[in-house]
């Protein structure tokens, strides 16, 4: 028999953290759930000692009084029920339904703090998404189960990249596969949210979208729920369903931002700049989340987004992130404000999980000598640029100035595209031989002359 | 027989504290809770003892009780480890597959080799005979490629009393009686060691021999020697990974272990799938039959990526004790650091550097020093080569991770974050990086590739400092200005950056080039060089120089010329020779 005790006063109310004494039989990281007179509040335990339990409470502490409350521990971690009607319907940060469709029935429990997947469960994800944007496809090509974020800066067109991606990829070619999209908001702002909601509906998939939002004026701590409750919802449909899912978690910066505000109030010894010294670890725990495996047909396709702080890569948040995903799409503000759209930095852009998913057999035989090429040519055009701004343009010798030639053409013919442009991977591949084709033969080192003669032009 | 039982009084994450704990020793491992999650003992004070957990501690509850094992944290080591993937504490991947499916869950118990898998013995001793500890009494063929060397265990030596016959035997059956003269021994075809116990051995050795990658940057510009250690350095994309899944593949080690150590899944999936597809060169075998995998990602538990770094030099030690040469590729020392890092900031012991406790630098020297060139207990050669990958905060090498590896390695491999971005792999930046071992490694580079290599390689190096100070200037004025002896400087320095710097990983020739061949392309790009100084200084300028097919086909040589090349080079000589020969006297005559 199980008695549910309740507890009514509370020793202390700290930021997002509440301690009570006098607990028993408490578990480390289960559920609590708060009455208060402004309704009920959830929290999860973060720490026991002896009969005191520490609460980090999800919605806002602010109005809680120690006395006129009513703590009850549900002696479960985070779960939230998963049926395959969660398909269209719109959930707050912390899973539950607040569009007027109604609660999730018969469905399956699923703890949202997820475990980690097996390294020898996992498969190796080799199977190329085209986007139709020509710098992804050609330069840092997605691959279906990778997590490739997007860093961008305060007021770039990251929300416009990610809408495109929805609307244009093929994220399941074979007949019959399902697919979905599962989208996370942390403390975005309405516009923001409303933006996708539009775009989503616009592309014709708000019936297969499932959304968590977590806007810019919901509770702070629940943000760190969110990203959870929307990658369980992923792996649900993934892995017992067989889908392929595309999970955009926007932004992460917010999201980071709420681990530090708990961590600074339960008074950790911070890392750099203030961020807990296990965010590397916490960040691990969501984007390890994408995938495929053992014994399903489905796969978790993760683009985060990420607002570099000061548009600096070296902030810990880009930095760790970097270090978890398996590459990045890097945007510009300076590329931006030449009113290139997408304004992708190629340079630190990257996706290491090309390298087994194009070419012969996947996109095309070209590919990987053509990306190395464009990625060595436009390197060196920095160089000339930067030489050019000291010694003027006309001071350059021929072969800098076909480099600066060709960096124009890469900007404004390759790079640049249309919002509702979708280029296939023939044409991307087609415009890059047109651009290389404006340096000598000689300058392409990293093709070999036999792909060279087949496709160089003139 | 009454077992104590510690009470657990406190739990935040993967540290918890109990009471009741003083007949617990240090470093015990021990069972926490109903789950029987596996843990460690770190500190114990009066009665209250702490204990990190390597498994989640979600649902633990105060009250629930910690058991004694009875003994440090250790590992079995016996047939059965090549070819395996372990977890941070020697548990195999594959049966917790089994046991939880997909998704690790924790409370899956203990577990490491297969103690019920049957393997064909060769017993080398017999009854009479005298052992020594570290001395060979029988043979295991674990792969087609490692013969499994059953050892006497350390601190064991005596009058062999038993001995069993050759056949099948299971780990568990005694194949051995040692009577020391007050105890008998049964000795087994495996043993346990405690990981954070360096195994012994009879001696060390100086360094001598490289360890050669078929990775030209590596074997000709900073190589790393057998018994050695290097770090890889760098931010995150510029091929830490890569540079040591090519060492893993290719290098001349008898037995590679890689540990993910904090890093990604998919990574492991990727060996996993690839290796026993990959053949190894020198047997013709599947590179799975040498390799042993020990992963603990980034998702799983952070205490036993902690103990996975010891996990992994323990079984290396153990390899190198039946006389062969063990590599060890770390990836990445940084989450091990950072490892630390949180279990202290758990601890709430005083943080030094940015937040790292201040016995980081010690555990790193210590870390380091259990590799090394030695002579084993049972005489033999052997080896333990650490190469460690660091991923420093922001891509910066002043963080005390990176300074305080550089202090205990012998090579430094500076991943450089401009030349990723440009894609020129790998990554690894010339005028940063360097080997300690270039002194100790000359003589074998003599004897066994070629008189003048190191010689070749100074000089090399020496056209690369040169360009690096001649562009500063370029970048001020262009290059339209530099006399043609220094352009000719510019444009060798293109010759090593692209020709024979740059290697592709993916390319299935290039990926693995053999030391001559990397000597007779250093050769190659040496005489031109010769000839196309001759050839200036005679006034000739340097675009009949540059413009001369030749360049492009040295740009190219590491596609278009075998690694198993016959005449290739010496015709490509001539033809240089020639070249050269006859533009002179075209301008002269
Ligand atoms: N030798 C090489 N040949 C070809 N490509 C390479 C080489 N080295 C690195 N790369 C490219 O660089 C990418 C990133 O390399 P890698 O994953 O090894 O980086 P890393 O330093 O381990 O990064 P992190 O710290 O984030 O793990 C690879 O996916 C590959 O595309
Ligand atoms: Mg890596």
């Amino acid at each position: 028999m199980n008695i549910i005790k309740e507890y009514m006063q509370l020793d202390k109310i700290e930021g997002p953290l509440i301690v009570l004494s006098g607990v028993d039989n408490a578990s480390y990281d289960e559920i609590v759930e708060i009455k208060t007179n402004s309704g009920i509040k959830h929290g999860k335990v973060v720490q026991l000692h002896n009969d005191k339990a520490i609460v980090q409470v999800f919605e806002t502490t602010s109005g809680m009084s120690v006395r006129d409350v009513s703590v009850r521990f549900t002696g479960s971690p985070l779960e939230i029920n998963l049926s395959k009607d969660i398909l269209g319907r719109v959930f707050n940060g912390i899973g539950e339904p607040i569009d007027d469709g109604g609660e999730i029935f018969g469905g399956v429990k699923m703890d949202v703090n997820g475990r980690p997947m097996n390294p020898v469960a996992r498969r190796y994800p080799r199977n190329f998404i085209q986007t139709g944007i020509s710098a992804i496809d050609g330069l840092t090509t997605l691959i279906r189960g990778q997590k490739l974020p997007i860093f961008s800066g305060n007021g770039l067109p990251h929300n416009q990249i990610a809408a495109q991606i929805v609307r244009q990829a093929k994220i399941s070619e074979e007949e019959g596969q399902d697919f979905a999209v599962v989208f996370a908001a942390m403390g975005v702002k309405h516009d923001d949210a409303h933006y996708f909601l539009k775009a989503f509906e616009e592309s014709g998939v708000l019936e297969r979208v499932v959304m968590f939002l977590n806007l810019a004026d919901d509770p702070v701590v629940e943000r760190i729920i969110t990203p959870r409750c929307a990658l369980t919802a992923a792996e649900y449909l993934a892995f017992n369903h067989n889908m392929h899912i595309l999970v955009i978690m926007t932004d992460i910066t917010s999201y980071c931002e709420a681990l530090r505000e708990i961590s600074s109030s339960r008074e950790e010894v911070p890392g750099r700049k203030g961020y807990p010294g296990y965010l590397y670890s916490d960040l691990a725990s969501l984007y390890e989340r994408a995938g495929m495996m053992e014994d399903s047909s489905g796969s978790i396709t993760q683009i985060p987004i990420l607002t570099m702080p000061n548009d600096d890569i070296t902030h810990p948040i880009p930095d760790l992130t970097g270090y978890i995903t398996e590459g990045q799409i890097v945007l510009s503000r300076e590329i931006f404000q030449r009113n290139i759209y997408p304004p992708i930095n190629i340079l630190p852009s990257l996706s290491r999980l090309m390298k087994d998913g194009i070419g012969e057999g996947y996109t095309r035989d070209d590919h990987p000598a053509v990306s190395s090429q464009v990625f060595s040519s436009y390197s060196r055009v920095q160089e000339v640029i930067a030489l050019s701004q000291v010694i003027g343009e006309d001071e350059l010798s021929d072969i800098d100035k076909k480099y600066l030639e060709f960096g124009r053409a890469f900007e404004e013919k390759f790079l640049k595209q249309d919002f509702d442009e979708n280029r296939s991977i023939d044409e991307t591949l087609e415009l890059a031989w047109d651009i290389l084709s404006i340096l000598p033969k000689s300058e392409l080192d990293r093709i070999d002359s036999k792909t060279i003669d087949a496709h160089y032009r003139g | 027989m009454d077992k104590i039982q510690g009470i657990i009084t406190y739990i935040n994450g993967p540290v918890i504290k109990a009471k009741n704990m003083e007949m617990f020793k240090m470093r015990e491992m021990v069972t926490v809770g109903e789950k029987r999650l596996i843990g460690e003992i770190i500190s114990i004070d009066g009665d209250i003892g702490t204990v990190q957990v390597y498994e989640e501690t979600t649902g633990l509850k105060i009250g629930e009780k910690i058991n004694s094992t009875g003994k440090p944290l250790s590992v079995k080591l016996g047939p059965g480890i090549i070819g395996n993937i372990f977890d941070g504490i020697q548990r195999p991947l594959n049966f917790i597959y089994e046991k939880s499916g997909g998704f690790i869950s924790e409370g899956i118990g203990l577990a490491s080799i297969d103690l019920t898998k049957k393997w064909d013995v060769v017993v080398l001793v017999k009854e009479g005979d005298i052992a020594k500890e570290g001395s060979l009494f029988a043979t295991v063929q674990e792969t087609p490629l490692i013969t499994h060397k059953l050892m006497i265990p350390p601190g064991i030596s005596g009058k062999i009393i038993y001995a069993a016959k050759n056949g099948t035997y299971d780990l568990e059956e005694v194949l051995l009686k040692v009577d020391d003269g007050k105890t008998v021994h049964d000795i087994k075809m495996y043993q346990e060691w405690p990981v954070r116990t360096p195994r012994p051995v009879k001696k060390r050795m100086p360094i001598e021999k490289p360890l050669i990658t078929g990775q030209r940057v590596i074997d000709t510009f900073f190589p790393v020697a057998k018994g050695g250690t290097a770090a890889i350095p760098g931010g995150f994309g510029t091929g830490k990974t890569m540079t040591q899944h090519q060492l893993a593949k290719w290098s001349d080690a008898d037995i590679i272990e890689y540990i993910g150590c904090g890093e990604r899944g998919n990574e492991m999936t990727e060996v996993l799938e690839d290796f026993p597809k990959l053949i190894d060169p020198n047997s013709n075998l599947p590179l799975m039959n040498r390799t042993i995998l020990i992963a603990n990602t980034s998702n799983m538990p952070v205490a036993a990526r902690e103990a996975s770094i010891y996990t992994g030099i323990t079984i290396a030690e153990y390899f190198r004790d039946m006389g062969y040469n063990v590599a060890i590729m770390a990836d990445s020392t940084s989450r091990w650091a950072e490892a630390l890092r949180e279990i202290s900031g758990r601890l709430e012991e005083m943080p030094a550097e940015e937040g790292y406790p201040a016995y980081l630098p010690s555990r790193l020297a210590e870390f380091y020093e259990r590799a090394g060139y030695v002579t084993t207990l049972g005489n033999d050669e052997a080896s333990v080569t650490i190469i460690g990958a660091v991923s420093p905060a922001g891509g910066d090498f002043s963080e005390p991770v990176t300074q305080n590896t550089k202090r205990f390695v012998g090579a430094f491999l500076g991943l450089d974050k401009k030349l990723a971005y440009a894609r020129h792999y790998p990554a690894i930046n010339w005028l940063s990086s360097y080997s300690g071992y270039l002194a100790s490694l000359n003589s074998w580079y003599k004897d066994n590739v070629s008189e003048d290599f190191m010689n070749l390689r100074g000089q090399m190096l020496k056209v690369l400092q040169e360009e690096s100070k001649l562009l500063e200037i370029v970048k001020l004025v262009g290059e339209d200005v530099l006399p043609d002896e220094q352009r000719l400087i510019l444009e060798i320095a293109k010759l090593i950056k692209i020709g024979y710097l740059q290697q592709n990983a993916y390319h299935k020739d290039d990926t693995y080039v053999p030391l001559n061949k990397q000597y007779r392309m250093l050769r190659v790009i040496k005489l031109f060089y010769d000839h196309a100084n001759e050839t200036i200084k005679k006034g000739i300028p340097i675009s009949k120089v540059k413009s001369s097919q030749l360049y492009n086909d040295i740009l190219k040589m590491k596609y278009s010329i075998p690694n198993n090349y016959k005449n290739e080079f010496d015709d490509f000589e001539n033809q240089i020779s020639a070249y050269f020969d006859s533009l002179i006297e075209a301008y002269e005559g």
